[in-house]
């Protein structure tokens, strides 16, 4: 059973929403629609759920047209960013609503809701309102009633983006086992992102969208340690990797007139001229032998602390992996881990990389 | 400018009832003038009342405001020179942005220099002196939240701006900005700035210093790096931070800590303390691995092993228990059972869920 977008184009106005999209789709896997907003991921997923138009392009499902197939015909179950649910029916009702739908027997219904609303964690909260339900609760509802549905193709667009914080932590793993756990080799997952945190944790295949246009896919290790290019680079890292214009002279990288250092080995024979540095934030340390910058502002985010720092116009983000005070206008050392350092040319496209390239 | 104090301050909604339920316990606390401020809690803690109460829209059922050692609890809303910016932009949508920035000045009878100084510097530091002479209608979400808060600025005698939520409605790429333009505003004008959220990013990344709020109680009030290293509550080592802090229930034996089989040392005298309620903590990223047992180290399972870019989060297993432990990315793990070094130092111990210190 395969899954194939062919060319897919959808230009309504000025902008791309989806431009040339080619993607092959396999059974039993999870593949994990990474981009900001606007990139095109709900816009590919409505287009497969029937929901858009195209103005080109074909999809293939198990080797037939799927576009002469009516919405309400194609095998898809979508979850929504907002919480989408029956407000009239109660919690039992709608999940049981798709199935009351395929005029399903009553007995049959009711062991397949209890399924779902075991496996979502919802037990005892069968007839209770969707209006008396958290948020998070109401999301659990709309993902149990795409889980009757049996369907072939699930799409979840981003289903975690509006609960709060640290509910959307506790889910993120919660929900990851419950659709992870019922993919068959007779189903297909995409879950759409914006958060390169949720795609590693997801760890399926990652694809990549900017303006409607695929950058790169693989899996999320691949695509996170080499990415083709800067773009790919910021979407795939929260804080986005450090991209800093440099040179590369009589063997030495040089940042600016203080900040230089030596080419580390796995760049090897590199010309001299200008190109883009690329170094991670969690690949950066404070250390008193480094080199200093003023802080801007100290961010922190979970247990995280994201200090943006600069030296004239060197802008530089260094993570640490803990939460600590600093103050703004303070000055720090820091230093580079050079053995993590990404190259890239003029136009941003990957030259080096710290990881082996396929 | 003010110092705010509360003192035994408290609320219910409803005193006639026999044993009245408080949306807001009996607290005492002082917000310190030019301080920046967060009341951070999940949805029906208390935050909002709190609030309410500071602005004057709710008089409080028990206890004293005083603002510069004045009392101004019966005092009403306009009088108390507070200035509030809500989840929405307020403007006024028929205004210019110079109009809608100087309105709080002309109904104070401000002259017209007097206004248009303290406009254009205003306007300056939102960044919107090229904005003045436009309908304030036509602007983005996040100009018209500039301008709420410019409403705000322009006033000199403000005792605090009170914000409920205010990057609500903002892009996630707008709210950094505007996060560090409003920690500009605080450290120019040192206007006391007061921050609800829900969200433990937002208000740690903004505050000086975090009130935790949690169904009716102040649960801990402290700088951020403190409610990390020392949460005071259980309930604060779950919210703040991610993964939430490890936690286990344990027993005392010869001044030691006893977590099923394992003895862990404590920088604390433990005589005192009585072990039926008692459990200790560690944050993920304190916890160490090792090949070699060492003091407070634990012999674990590796059960999962999660890559999430900027570092890889363990899940390990050890007798009925499960930790997790955050490395970095290129640390190699040897075994899949190693040792856990959990320093003495980076132990937190609760007794009824509440701190020992």
């Amino acid at each position: 059973m395969k899954l194939v977008t062919d060319n897919l184009t959808f230009k309504p106005e000025k902008e791309y929403f989806l431009n040339k999209v080619s993607l092959e789709f396999e059974a039993g896997k999870l593949y994990t629609l990474l981009g900001r907003t606007l990139s095109g991921k709900t816009s590919l997923l409505k287009t497969i759920a029937g929901l858009q138009p195209i103005d080109t392009g074909n999809i293939i499902f198990e080797e037939k047209d799927f576009s002469s197939i009516p919405v309400w015909k194609r095998n898809v179950a979508m979850v929504y960013q907002q919480f989408i649910n029956y407000p009239h029916l109660n919690v039992f009702d709608n999940i049981a609503f798709p199935l009351k739908q395929r005029k399903m027997k009553t007995s049959d219904i009711e062991n397949e809701v209890s399924v779902a609303i075991h496996k979502v964690g919802l037990l005892g909260f069968e007839k209770r309102k969707i209006q008396e339900l958290s948020g998070g609760q109401q999301q659990r509802v709309a993902l149990a009633r795409s889980l009757v549905k049996k369907a072939k193709i699930l799409l979840l667009d981003e289903p975690l983006v509006n609960l709060d914080y640290k509910l959307r932590e506790d889910l993120r793993n919660e929900f990851k086992n419950i659709i992870t756990s019922d993919l068959s080799a007779n189903s297909i997952l995409l879950y759409a992102s914006t958060d390169p945190l949720e795609a590693m944790q997801l760890n399926g295949d990652i694809i990549v969208l900017d303006e409607g246009e695929i950058l790169q896919s693989g899996t999320a290790k691949d695509v996170f340690e080499n990415p083709t290019n800067i773009k790919v680079s910021e979407i795939t890292n929260d804080p986005a990797m450090n991209i800093l214009k440099g040179s590369i002279d009589s063997n030495k990288i040089i940042l600016n007139e203080n900040v230089q250092f030596k080419i580390p080995k796995h760049v090897k024979n590199i010309q001299a001229g200008t190109y883009h540095f690329g170094i991670r934030a969690s690949d950066m340390i404070l250390d008193d032998k480094g080199f200093d910058f003023n802080i801007d502002i100290a961010e922190i985010s979970g247990s995280e602390t994201f200090l943006h720092l600069h030296q004239n116009v060197l802008n530089i983000v260094l993570l640490i992996e803990e939460v600590r005070n600093f103050n703004e206008n303070d000055k720090v050392k820091i230093n580079f881990n050079l053995e993590k350092l990404y190259v890239f040319d003029g136009k941003g496209d990957l030259l080096f990389s710290p990881f082996k390239m396929n | 400018m003010a110092k705010i104090e509360f003192i035994n301050v408290g609320h219910s909604y409803d005193l006639s009832a026999k044993n009245p339920v408080y949306a807001l316990e009996p607290f005492s606390l002082s917000w310190e003038n030019g301080g920046r401020y967060a009341l951070l809690g999940p949805s029906g803690c208390g935050k909002t009342t709190m609030l309410n109460i500071m602005s004057g829209l709710v008089t409080p059922s028990e206890g004293n405001v005083f603002f510069n050692d004045q009392n101004i609890t019966s005092v009403k809303t306009q009088q108390r020179n507070i200035a509030q910016v809500f989840q929405f932009p307020v403007i006024y949508n028929t205004m210019s942005v110079y109009d809608n920035l100087a309105f709080p000045l002309k109904c104070r009878n401000f002259n017209e220099s007097q206004i248009r100084t303290k406009v254009n510097e205003v306007a300056e530091i939102l960044n919107l002196s090229s904005f003045l002479d436009m309908g304030a209608k036509g602007l983005t979400a996040d100009q018209k939240q500039l301008i709420s808060l410019g409403r705000g600025l322009v006033r000199e005698d403000v005792a605090a701006i009170l914000m409920d939520e205010p990057l609500t409605v903002i892009d996630p790429d707008l709210k950094f900005k505007l996060r560090r333009k409003l920690k500009e505003i605080n450290s120019k004008y040192k206007t006391t700035l007061i921050y609800v959220t829900h969200d433990q990013n937002e208000a740690m990344t903004f505050a000086e210093k975090i009130i935790v709020m949690d169904s009716g109680q102040i649960v801990q009030s402290g700088a951020p790096q403190e409610l990390f290293e020392r949460p005071s509550t259980s309930f604060v080592a779950y919210f703040i931070g991610t993964p939430a802090m490890n936690i286990y229930r344990c027993s005392i034996d010869n001044n030691e800590l006893v977590l099923g089989r394992c003895k862990l040392k404590i920088d604390k005298n433990l005589d005192q303390i009585k072990s039926e309620q008692l459990k200790v903590g560690i944050r993920s990223e304190f916890i160490e691995l090792s090949d070699k047992p060492q003091e407070n180290s634990i012999l674990v399972k590796i059960k999962t092993n999660e890559d999430f870019g900027n570092y890889i989060l363990l899940t390990c297993e050890f007798d009925d228990f499960e930790i997790k432990v955050k490395i970095k990315r290129d640390q190699s793990i040897s075994s899949e059972t190693p040792y856990l070094i959990l320093p003495k130092s980076r132990l937190c111990l609760y007794e009824n869920e509440k701190l020992i210190n």
